[in-house]
């Protein structure tokens, strides 16, 4: 495939002055945004037969473009939607549509609610994820790992490393990230000698996580892949659920992903978080507070009442205020860790789960899924078990290692 | 001659309408022409830039969308300017289609508030009404040059 064509279902980028950002993005990953064109009757036809009654004339036509997608009369590789955030019209029509383009076609979808603010750099890896799942379906397709391969996931937090060696995870190596080079190439060192081979054995490398340029770059990987498509395959490969729908939450150091998969391949997916509050760096300052390690908090909040402790952490700073006021007031360090696990979850539940259709078995990974308390409060919101996989801290590391393995010689 | 606003402000017909008339009509085809013509400029496909928003801050607050600011920055400063307008209710997509409901409610407000002569018209459904449509806006121009043709 060439240039993956990408469709825009929107209302107001071209006045909030951020299409040219929306081009950037697909520009920046060979592909090209264009609007799909209808025909007046068919537009009417369209938008009263969806039943949608909305009052906004780009809306409408959103709507028409979306059916004649689905329709194929216009064909695409990829749809964006995007329309104004704090727009509640805007809002119900972006969630219909994605659901509807999502049940009736095999079209990626990535939805996305803009202000005057956002720039390229944010919807890079939205639009990197689209086309690679546009671009790469074989390789996405891909459910063992072969030979000796190595998986890097250089992330805001945490910058970690696998070796594996037929299907099979045989070293492993985690720390903190600090200077992203140095912090990949202790990680690399930890994973390859656990698994007593050495870097030239390796036979290809992936790289995946905020790092992924600048490391990729660095061992020379064979690929270098966003995170939505990487960590859903890794997802899929521990949980051992690599065919029919699945659901993946990863509450990351700096942001949250949220994939409704299918097959091991995403078909819809939200990325973000308001703030920090609603992050992985909300749960380390918890624990900071309350004077334990990160690994304790978990077992903490298994201990503890969430209810007793009012705690909303739609802002990482008031969220710090209550656990602070609540420990003053005399709460147990039980019932406030558990608070903090409940209101990270609470904000994942309602700022980005709304936006991926929940299928089981649902799959939490990334180092946060550790945190036993986190998990038990997403699955009291969600009402369904959870399984967080062996290994789940690793599972950008462990999806690249076995997307790697599509890249060696002879392969 | 008179600064007409009219709306939908996309309206090529009616734009034309007013010009013909002798007046000029303050409609998004022509500011648009203006940012497009600026040199310096590179947001296609409006040459709106992240700054529109915030100018348009002087219409709508800071918790309305951007887009409707963005379309406010541009469609503010022809409400003010105003001398007349004329606004055809519920018109058709081909006659000219305003993108986003919010911003026409905030329009039609402004606009009225500014009490400057206004033409409300139902957008035509007849031929007979058509011909009614424009005769009508044909009196009211020619009323705002104190009813010389």
């Amino acid at each position: 495939m060439t240039r993956v064509r990408i469709a825009q279902l929107s209302c107001g980028p071209e006045y909030s002055g951020v299409q040219k950002e929306i081009d950037a993005a697909a520009a920046a990953v060979d592909a090209e945004i264009f609007f799909p064109d209808l025909k007046l009757a068919d537009l009417k036809q369209s938008y009263d037969e969806f039943g949608l009654d909305v009052r906004s004339p780009d809306l409408k036509l959103a709507i028409a473009r979306a059916k004649a997608l689905v329709e194929g009369r216009i064909e695409a590789d990829a749809v964006f939607i995007a329309t104004c955030f704090r727009c509640a019209e805007a809002a119900i029509v972006r969630n219909e549509l994605r659901r509807f383009i999502h049940e009736n076609s095999k079209l990626p979808v990535v939805s996305y609610s803009f202000t005057e603010r956002t720039t390229s750099g944010t919807l890079l890896t939205r639009m990197e994820a689209l086309t690679t799942i546009a671009r790469r379906r074989a390789l996405l397709a891909r459910e063992v790992q072969q030979g000796l391969t190595m998986g890097i996931d250089s992330g805001s937090s945490t910058t970690k490393a696998v070796v594996m060696r037929d299907n099979t995870i045989i070293g492993t190596g985690w720390l903190p990230t600090t200077a992203v080079l140095e912090s990949a190439d202790e990680a690399i060192r930890r994973a390859l000698s656990e698994a007593g081979v050495t870097r030239e054995e390796i036979q290809a490398v992936g790289t995946t996580g905020y790092g992924r340029f600048l490391v990729g770059d660095h061992v020379n990987a064979d690929l270098i892949q966003e995170e939505l498509t990487v960590n859903s395959k890794g997802a899929v490969f521990l949980a051992d659920a690599q065919h029919g729908p699945s659901t993946v939450i990863d509450i990351g150091g700096m942001d949250n992903k949220a994939i409704s998969v299918q097959d091991g391949i995403p078909g819809t997916f939200t990325m973000g978080g308001i703030c920090a509050g609603a992050s992985g760096r909300f749960l380390e300052m918890t624990s900071k507070r309350l004077g334990v390690d990160i690994t304790e908090l978990g077992p903490l909040a298994m201990k503890g009442m969430s209810r007793k402790v009012p705690m909303n952490s739609y802002c990482i700073v008031f969220g710090t205020q209550s656990l602070v006021n609540a420990l003053a007031a005399g709460s147990t360090p039980e019932d406030v860790a558990a608070a903090a696990c409940h209101s990270v979850a609470e904000q994942v539940f309602e700022q980005q789960l709304q936006e991926v259709d929940i299928k089981e078995p649902v799959i939490m990974v990334g180092g946060t899924s550790l945190i036993q308390g986190l998990v038990r409060a997403m699955e009291e919101l969600l009402q369904t078990k959870i399984i967080v996989p062996h290994h789940a801290q690793y599972i950008g590391a462990v999806g690249s290692a076995l997307l790697a393995s599509g890249f060696i010689k002879g392969d | 001659m008179a600064k007409v606003f009219i709306y939908p402000t996309t309206s090529l017909i009616l734009s034309d309408l007013v010009a013909r008339f002798g007046h000029t009509p303050l409609s998004a085809a022509l500011q648009i022409r203006d940012r497009i013509q600026t040199p310096g400029l590179e947001s296609p496909p409006l040459q709106i830039t992240p700054e529109g928003p915030k100018k348009g801050l002087r219409w709508a607050a800071v918790e309305v969308p951007s887009g409707v600011r963005g379309r406010m920055s541009l469609y503010g400063p022809m409400i003010e300017e105003a001398e007349a307008a004329i606004i055809i209710n519920n018109p058709d997509f081909s006659f000219g289609c305003m993108g986003c409901a919010r911003t026409n409610e905030l329009i039609n407000f402004l606009i009225r508030k500014r009490k400057v002569p206004i033409l409300d018209l139902e957008y035509p459904e007849t031929d007979e009404e058509g011909v009614e449509f424009v005769a009508a806006i044909k009196r009211f121009l020619d009323d705002l040059n104190g009813g010389a043709a």
